[in-house]
């Protein structure tokens, strides 16, 4: 059989062709700036070439179907075939180590393709049918370029990380949050407690936790009115801005505009949402949002179902460049330190995509393309799950300072009470934050530089002591391709 | 008195530290300079969280690039409103930020009595909140 891209009354006989020959498959395509790339790892099936197995994705993501129709030439039709332009195979993988070959593959799609300001329509192309489709054995979603004349069609950020610190008067340094602990189970009345002393005690935000929405222990209006009397309460007592993510997410999206509003009517600065309330609530979610001056945080509840295994499923990196694009402001995008996935060098390409205006290309943080952010707002990353206090140098480190870093457990579970336990994060903070602008090798010394602060300060000294001993040291499963060994989680 | 475990008001980046000293605050407006943002002193007497404009002591130092130079200027506006609250702040001009990047308290007033809280009940549960100032009761530069 010709390998040649078939032309004509021989492309267009009824039958079956590979797809390489059907015109998904062009290595000479030089793809437009207005392209939308996307790039695959693929493992084919066995007997499945790697060129063939790209051409396949490029069309089941594009025009294809499984067979020849002859309506394609009744459209421009080679104009809306994405093409699979270039492959490489992946390193340490393929014959002579222990993973089956894998390739990354570019495939580039015109922008007509997809409809303006729509995370919905990009991704049932993307990820559409494709990664069901028998000839691959696995499929991920490792990153994608989106072109400058599609962005500008998103709104971004409702309120971006510029806006958020100059409304919270809070500049200079991560800010600090906790999620209220137990997740489930506490009365209104219980859970404002909990909210009340950690703001109290230092901290800029509480957090209602993923699956906190409505239950029959605490009703959503139970919770918005005892979390308002708490952040109002801390913020006179400290004369700071406070807030507390209120958990919107519900059934439809009738029930979050009424619990948004009710947010709103109540002055609370900020709501929150689950990602698993789907790509286009989080977009009208985002446009309330900005209508409303209300900062919108998400959190990324359900993505390790599909962003974790190396092989299948789509990198959360990808995630990140959706929802910024959908408009969020607070993304939760890893700790590094705590107790969730999170590789250092992976963690650094989320949070660059996240709060660049232009990342470069950087194959060590997973970044396969350049990519410019076109002023769209930058979103704060949340660094949530098993920190504490002591680590303190260690994310600042890791993270910089546009972030909030959620002690949970590490607020509500000091030895002393939740003030004492935010009094300590929050000096901890400072101090820190005050080492690292006098020039100091904090990283190094941040174990001395916490032992001194906590001379004038109780709180920090028990948290110092209580967790010392706490690290999570189990290997990344999601890691760099590009770097001699994996990096260990620190 | 504030009761809030600084028993004072906690605005800026280092609120929960001791006082700065003249040294500490230098390496601030080091790290500043070396980043390329304009320090600006600014003073009050009204301290409400969302009081955003407080008086300038003079414009956003641009063009000073010496760290005991801007030390005078902060120095100067302790000495000339040593009751008020004052806050250095550094300006970033880049595109994409044009923004506060530091802001920090070096002055409080000697006793700060902090805010009470005003409820105003609406309708069904909803109450309406109200900051409010206890220094602010009394006119301007009479406060503290």
């Amino acid at each position: 059989m010709a390998t040649h891209t078939m032309k004509g009354k021989e492309r267009y006989k009824s039958g079956v062709i590979p797809y390489k020959q059907m015109g998904y498959w062009e290595p000479d395509y030089k793809p437009k700036d207005t392209d939308v790339i996307a790039l695959f790892r693929i493992t084919p099936q066995p007997g499945v070439d790697a060129d063939e197995a790209a051409a396949a994705v490029a069309g089941e993501s594009s025009t294809a179907t499984w067979t020849v129709v002859w309506t394609d030439r009744l459209t421009a039709c080679e104009l809306y075939r994405a093409k699979a332009f270039h492959i490489d195979q992946v390193p340490n993988t393929g014959e002579g180590t222990k993973v089956e070959a894998q390739y990354f593959a570019y495939i580039a799609y015109d922008i007509d393709l997809f409809e303006p300001g729509s995370i919905a329509n990009l991704t049932a192309s993307i990820i559409g049918n494709v990664f069901g489709f028998k000839a691959v054995k696995a499929l991920r979603l490792e990153d994608m370029r989106i072109p400058v004349a599609y962005l500008k069609t998103f709104q971004g950020p409702a309120t971006g990380i510029v806006v958020e610190r100059e409304r919270l008067d809070k500049f200079g340094r991560p800010l600090l949050g906790a999620t209220t602990k137990p997740k489930l189970g506490l009365s209104g009345r219980n859970y404002g407690r909990v909210v009340y002393e950690a703001l109290k005690g230092g901290l800029d935000f509480v957090k209602d936790d993923e699956n906190i929405n409505s239950q029959p222990f605490m009703h959503w209006r139970d919770r918005f009115l005892y979390c308002m009397e708490a952040v109002n309460r801390a913020s006179a007592a400290s004369g700071e801005v406070k807030g507390h993510y209120l958990n919107v997410t519900a059934g439809t999206m009738e029930d979050m505009y009424e619990r948004a509003e009710f947010a709103k009517s109540l002055g609370s600065l900020i709501v929150m949402i689950d990602l698993v309330i789907g790509y286009t609530a989080i977009q009208s979610m985002a446009k309330w949002a900005r209508k409303n001056d209300m900062i919108l945080h998400l959190h990324r509840a359900g993505n390790s179902t599909y962003s974790r295994q190396k092989n299948h499923g789509m990198n959360f990196r990808v995630i990140c460049k959706w929802m910024r694009m959908a408009g969020v402001d607070h993304i939760h995008a890893g700790t590094v330190v705590g107790k969730l996935e999170g590789d250092p060098l992976m963690i650094k390409g989320f949070y660059d995509t996240l709060r660049d205006s232009r990342t470069p290309k950087s194959l060590e943080h997973g970044l396969f393309f350049e990519q410019d952010w076109a002023s769209l707002n930058r979103v704060m990353p949340v660094a949530s799950g098993g920190i504490h206090a002591g680590q303190m140098h260690q994310l600042i480190h890791y993270l910089g300072e546009d972030v909030v870093l959620q002690f949970g457990g590490g607020t509500i579970g000091h030895p002393m009470g939740i003030q004492a336990g935010a009094t300590a994060n929050r000096v901890a903070l400072e101090a820190m934050i005050l080492a690292r602008n006098e020039g100091r090798d904090y990283l190094k010394e941040g174990p001395e530089i916490l032992d001194a602060a906590a001379k004038g300060c109780s709180p920090l000294r028990a948290a110092l002591d209580t967790w010392k001993d706490i690290t999570f040291n189990y290997d990344s499963t999601d890691t760099a391709d590009f770097v001699p060994t994996a990096t260990p989680s620190v | 008195m504030m009761t809030n475990p600084s028993n004072r008001l906690t605005q800026g980046q280092f609120s929960f530290l001791p006082d700065l000293t003249d040294a500490q605050i230098t390496a601030q407006i080091k790290y500043a300079l070396k980043n390329g943002w304009a320090i600006g002193v600014e003073y009050t007497d009204d301290p409400h969280p969302r009081n955003v404009y407080w008086e300038m002591f003079g414009m956003p130092m641009f063009d000073l690039k010496d760290p005991a130079g801007i030390l005078m200027e902060i120095n100067n506006c302790r000495k000339t409103f040593p009751n008020h609250y004052v806050r250095v702040t550094a300006f970033d001009s880049t595109p994409g930020w044009e923004t506060p990047r530091m802001s920090y308290i070096v002055n409080r007033p000697k006793t700060e009595p902090g805010f009470g809280l005003v409820r105003q009940e609406g309708d069904g549960r909803r109450i309406h909140y109200t900051v409010h100032s206890y220094a602010t009761d009394k006119p301007e530069t009479e406060r503290y």
